[in-house]
C-alpha cells in the first residue's frame, strides 16, 4: 500500500509477539493440560459437565492443571472429546474419546496423580512416538487435508491471543503491504471458487466489485447455514472465529470496502456470542476498527442475527432481509456487487470460503492449486451424516471419491447394512447410488451426476431409507421455505409435495412419476433464484437413479426400505419369540403390543404408530420382531379381549 | 393473528418492551433486530408488541406482521415454559425423528405448534440445530438431547413436571 510498510509489520509484530509469549508460557508450563473440546456438538453431548468433573476432581484432590476449552476437531462420533498433556507423565499428549463425567474423575485420579493413562479408553495420542499409537495412524485424521478447519479445535476460540501465536492476522499484514490488484491476481490465480455451493470465482467476483463505483462498499459473510444437515459454518464460527474475520478484513482491502456485516442464523446462540466476542478483541487488538495496525486504514464489522428463513442464503433476498424486508430475491442484474445492500456494492462471501482466503494469502497461489483438483482447487468441508460409523465435519482436499470419504474415511455404514444412496448438497443436492461412489468430490462431477456441492451436507443412507421419502422430506422443506414469489415454486413444489405424500401413503397412481418429471423440468425452468431452480434436483436424481422404488410403492403397495410407515407392519414371529420376556410388550409408547393366556405375542396393528421400539427392545439372541411391506403380509394374531380387574 | 390473553407477567415484559423501544434508532434496517428484541423479551410476538414496534418505525403493522411471519424465528403463540424443539433436519429424519415428534404430541396431548393449557411445554419442530451426529435430537428448554428414542420422551416429560413439583413444594416449604 504505502512504500515503507515497516510500521505496519511492526505494529504486528508487537502483537504477534506478545501473544507467543503467553502462549509459550501456558505451553511449557509443567502443569498438565486438559484440552475440551467445546462447541454446540460437543456441548450437546455434555462437554460443559465433563469440564465441571474435572474441575471439581481437581480441586478434591488438590492436583494442580490447566483447563482449557477449545472449538471443535470434527469428530463428533466421539464428542465429548478430551486431549491430556500430562508431561510429567512421560506420555505424549493423549486423546480420549467419549469422557463422560465419571471417566473424568477416573482420569484425574489414575493418570493425572498416578501417572497411569487407562489404555483401554484412549483413542490415541495426538503426535507420533514410541509409546502410543498415533491417531494419525487412523484413515478419519490421516486422510483429512486441514486448511479451513486446520486450528479448530486446536486453540480456544475466546482467545484472540491464541490465533495470534498460530501465525493468525498475519496474512493481514501481507494484504495491507501489497496493491489490492495483487491480492486480487493471488486469490483468482488460487483458482478459489465460492465454498457456498455454487462455486464461483471468488477473485472475480471481487473484481467487479473493486471496479463497482460507489465508496462506501461492504462485505458480507454469510453464514445463514439454512441447510437442514450441515454444520460446518457454525463450527467454524464456534472454533475459530478470527480466520473468518482476517479473511473478511482481506476481502475489504482488495475491493476496497469500508463495512463488514456478518450474517449468522439466530438459531446459533454460541456462535452468535463467540463471534462477537471475537470482534472485540480485534478491535482492542488494533486488526480492526479505525487506523487498522496503524495503516490508516478503517474497516469494521456489524453482525445481523438472520430469523430462519433458507432462501435467505441467496444474495439477493439476504440483503432484503437485512435492510428489514421480507427475504424474498429479485432479478439480477443489477448484482449485489454493483448494487447491493442500501445501493452500496456488496460482496457476499461464504464463511469457508473467507476462512480460506487467509492461507492462500500467506502461501501463495501455487500452494493451493496444489491441493485438490485442476478445476476446483483447495479443500472442501463435509459434514457426514446419517448410517455412517464416524459421522462428523471432514475436511479433504477436492478431487477424493465419494467410496473414500463415505468408506475409508468415515467408516462406512454401520450394523453390518447395506449402503444405499448418499445424499448430498442438502435441499437443493441429489441422491447418488452406489454406482456413483467412485465420483470425486468437486464442484462439476458432482453437478455432473445431478447431485451438487450445495454448503457441503452429506447425508449417507442405508438400505433401511426410503429414496421416495428422502424426496418427499426434502420437498417438504423446500415447498414451506418457498418465498412465494414465483409461481412455478410456490405452486409446482407443492403439487410435487402432494404427489409424493400420496405415494409414500401407498396412494400412488399410473402416471404419476411422469407428471412429477415434468412438473420437476417446469419448476426448475420457471423460477428465479436458486431455491425454485434446485428444489426439483432430489426427486429427478430419485427417479433417475432408484425409479424402482417409486414403481414399487405404486404398483406393489410395498416400501423396500420398509421406511414408510403407512405401507409398514411390525409383527412378533413367534418361532423366534421367548415369550417369557415381556420387553416388547412394556416398552410400547401406544400399549399395541400385547399378550395372549399362552404367552404369545402380537401387535395391535389398529394401534401400532411404528415406531421400532419393540424391535430396539426385543433381545438380539431372540431378534423376534419383524418389519414388513407391503403392511397386509403381516400374520394377524387376535387381541385377547381384556380381563376386568 | 393472536387470540389468546395476556397474562401480567406478558404485561410486565410489555412494559420492559416499550422502554426498550424507546431507545431503539428508527429506520427500516431496525425491523428485524426490534422484532428480535420484543420476542427476547416477551417469548413470543402479540399484537401488542408488534404494535409497538411497527408504530416506532412509522410502518404499517401489516407490514410489520408481514415481515414477521415470513421468518420461521418469529412465533405469534405463548412458549411454553419448557419449550420442545423435535429437530427435523435431514440426519435426524432419516434417523426417526418424525417418529419422536409424534411420541411428543401424543405424550403432551398437543400438536406441533401448540403450548399446553398450562403453559408449561409447547412443541415444535426446528429445522435443523446443527448436531447432526446425534441424531435425532430434541430439545427441552435449553437443553439439548441427543440420540432420542421414543421411550426417552416419557422420561423428558416426567422429569420436568417432577422437578416443578419439586420446586413448588420447596417454594410453599419455606
Amino acid at each position: 500500500m504505502t512504500a515503507d510498510d515497516s510500521p505496519i509489520r511492526t505494529a504486528y509484530q508487537v502483537l504477534a509477539d506478545e501473544a507467543t509469549a503467553r502462549k509459550e508460557a501456558f505451553d511449557q508450563s509443567p502443569l498438565p493440560k486438559i484440552h475440551i473440546g467445546m462447541a454446540t456438538c460437543g456441548i450437546a453431548s455434555g462437554a460443559l459437565e465433563t469440564q465441571a468433573a474435572f474441575e471439581t476432581a481437581l480441586a478434591e484432590r488438590g492436583v494442580e492443571a490447566h483447563v482449557h476449552t477449545v472449538g471443535c476437531v470434527g469428530h463428533c462420533y466421539a464428542e465429548p472429546v478430551v486431549v491430556i498433556d500430562h508431561p510429567d507423565s512421560g506420555f505424549p499428549p493423549i486423546l480420549y474419546p467419549e469422557v463422560t463425567p465419571g471417566k473424568a474423575k477416573m482420569l484425574v485420579k489414575l493418570f493425572l496423580e498416578e501417572g497411569d493413562p487407562r489404555f483401554e479408553h484412549i483413542m490415541g495420542a495426538t503426535v507420533e512416538n514410541e509409546m502410543i499409537p498415533s491417531v494419525t495412524e487412523f484413515a478419519r485424521f490421516n486422510r483429512e487435508k486441514r486448511v479451513i478447519m486446520d486450528r479448530c479445535g486446536r486453540i480456544d476460540p475466546e482467545q484472540i491471543h491464541e490465533y495470534l501465536a498460530d501465525g493468525g492476522y498475519h496474512a493481514l499484514v501481507e494484504a495491507l503491504c501489497q496493491p489490492p490488484e495483487a491480492l486480487i491476481d493471488t486469490i483468482e490465480a488460487a483458482g478459489l471458487r465460492g465454498r457456498g455451493g455454487a462455486g464461483f470465482p471468488t477473485g472475480r467476483k471481487w473484481r467487479f466489485a473493486r471496479a463497482a463505483t460507489g465508496t462506501d462498499k461492504l462485505i458480507v459473510c454469510n453464514a445463514d447455514e439454512g441447510d437442514p444437515g450441515a454444520y460446518m459454518d457454525r463450527t467454524l464460527l464456534e472454533s475459530n472465529p478470527h480466520q473468518v474475520i482476517e479473511g473478511m478484513l482481506v476481502a475489504a482491502i482488495a475491493v476496497g470496502a469500508t463495512g463488514g456485516l456478518f450474517y449468522v442464523r439466530a438459531e446459533y446462540p454460541l456462535a452468535v456470542r463467540i463471534l462477537t466476542q471475537a470482534i472485540e478483541q480485534a478491535r482492542e487488538c488494533g486488526v480492526l476498527g479505525k487506523n487498522i495496525l496503524g495503516s490508516g486504514m478503517d474497516f469494521d464489522i456489524d453482525l445481523f442475527q438472520g430469523s430462519g428463513a433458507f432462501v435467505c442464503g441467496e444474495e439477493t433476498a439476504l440483503i432484503h432481509s437485512v435492510e428489514g424486508y421480507r427475504g424474498m430475491p429479485r432479478h439480477r442484474p443489477p448484482f449485489p456487487v454493483e448494487r447491493g445492500l442500501d445501493g452500496r456494492p456488496t460482496v457476499i462471501n461464504n464463511v469457508k470460503t473467507l476462512a480460506t482466503v487467509p492461507p492462500i494469502v500467506e502461501k501463495g497461489a501455487d500452494w493451493f492449486r496444489g491441493i485438490g483438483t485442476a478445476d476446483s482447487p483447495g479443500t472442501a468441508v463435509f459434514s457426514v451424516v446419517g448410517n455412517v460409523t464416524h459421522p462428523g465435519l471432514v475436511e479433504i482436499p477436492m478431487g477424493v471419491t465419494l467410496r473414500e470419504l463415505i468408506f475409508d474415511i468415515c467408516g462406512g455404514i454401520p450394523n453390518k447394512k447395506k449402503f444405499k444412496a448418499v445424499q448430498i448438497g442438502g435441499p437443493s443436492g441429489g441422491c447418488l447410488s452406489a454406482d456413483f461412489l467412485d465420483t470425486p468430490v468437486d464442484f462439476d462431477a458432482l453437478t455432473r451426476a445431478g447431485a451438487m456441492m450445495g454448503s457441503g451436507g452429506m447425508v449417507v443412507m442405508d438400505e433401511d431409507a426410503c429414496m421416495v421419502d428422502v424426496s418427499r422430506f426434502f420437498l417438504d422443506f423446500t415447498q414451506k421455505e418457498s418465498c412465494g414469489k414465483c409461481t412455478f415454486c410456490r405452486i409446482g413444489t407443492r403439487h410435487l409435495l402432494d404427489i409424493l405424500r400420496r405415494i409414500t401413503r401407498g396412494e400412488g397412481r399410473e402416471g404419476d412419476i411422469e407428471q412429477l418429471e415434468s412438473l420437476s423440468r417446469a419448476v426448475k425452468a420457471g423460477s428465479l433464484c436458486g431455491l425454485g431452480k434446485t428444489a426439483p434436483n432430489p426427486v429427478l436424481t430419485s427417479l433417475a437413479y432408484f425409479r424402482d422404488e417409486y414403481e414399487a410403492h405404486i404398483k406393489e403397495g410395498r416400501c423396500p426400505g420398509r421406511a414408510c410407515r403407512p405401507l409398514t407392519a411390525f409383527y412378533i414371529d413367534l418361532e423366534k419369540c421367548a415369550r417369557g420376556c415381556d420387553a416388547c410388550v412394556g416398552c410400547c409408547p401406544v400399549d399395541a403390543v400385547f399378550t395372549t393366556s399362552n404367552r404369545k405375542k402380537g401387535i395391535d396393528q389398529s394401534l401400532c404408530v411404528k415406531c421400532g421400539e419393540c424391535m430396539v427392545a426385543c433381545p438380539p439372541d431372540y431378534d423376534a420382531v419383524v418389519k414388513i411391506s407391503p403392511a397386509h403380509l403381516a400374520p394377524v394374531i387376535e387381541r385377547p379381549p381384556e380381563k376386568k380387574d | 393473528m393472536t387470540h389468546h390473553t395476556l397474562t401480567a407477567e406478558d404485561k410486565a415484559r410489555l412494559d420492559d418492551l416499550r422502554t426498550q423501544i424507546d431507545m431503539a434508532q428508527k429506520g427500516r434496517g431496525e425491523l428485524i433486530p426490534l422484532l428480535q428484541v420484543a420476542q427476547k423479551t416477551i417469548g413470543y410476538l402479540p399484537d401488542e408488541a408488534l404494535a409497538m414496534v411497527a408504530d416506532h418505525l412509522e410502518i404499517t403493522r401489516s407490514e410489520a406482521y408481514g415481515v414477521a411471519s415470513f421468518y420461521n424465528q418469529f412465533r405469534f403463540t405463548p412458549p411454553g415454559r419448557n419449550p420442545v424443539k423435535v429437530c427435523m433436519g435431514t440426519a435426524c429424519h432419516v434417523r426417526g425423528g418424525e417418529i419422536i415428534l409424534e411420541n411428543f404430541e401424543r405424550k403432551l396431548e398437543i400438536a406441533e405448534g401448540e403450548t399446553t393449557a398450562d403453559r408449561e411445554f409447547s412443541i415444535e419442530r426446528v429445522a435443523c440445530v446443527g448436531c447432526c451426529a446425534l441424531a435425532p435430537v430434541a430439545l427441552v428448554g435449553d437443553t439439548l438431547h441427543g440420540h432420542m428414542a421414543p421411550s426417552k420422551v416419557e422420561g423428558l416429560v416426567l422429569r420436568v413436571r417432577l422437578e416443578k413439583e419439586k420446586a413448588e413444594r420447596e417454594a410453599a416449604r419455606s
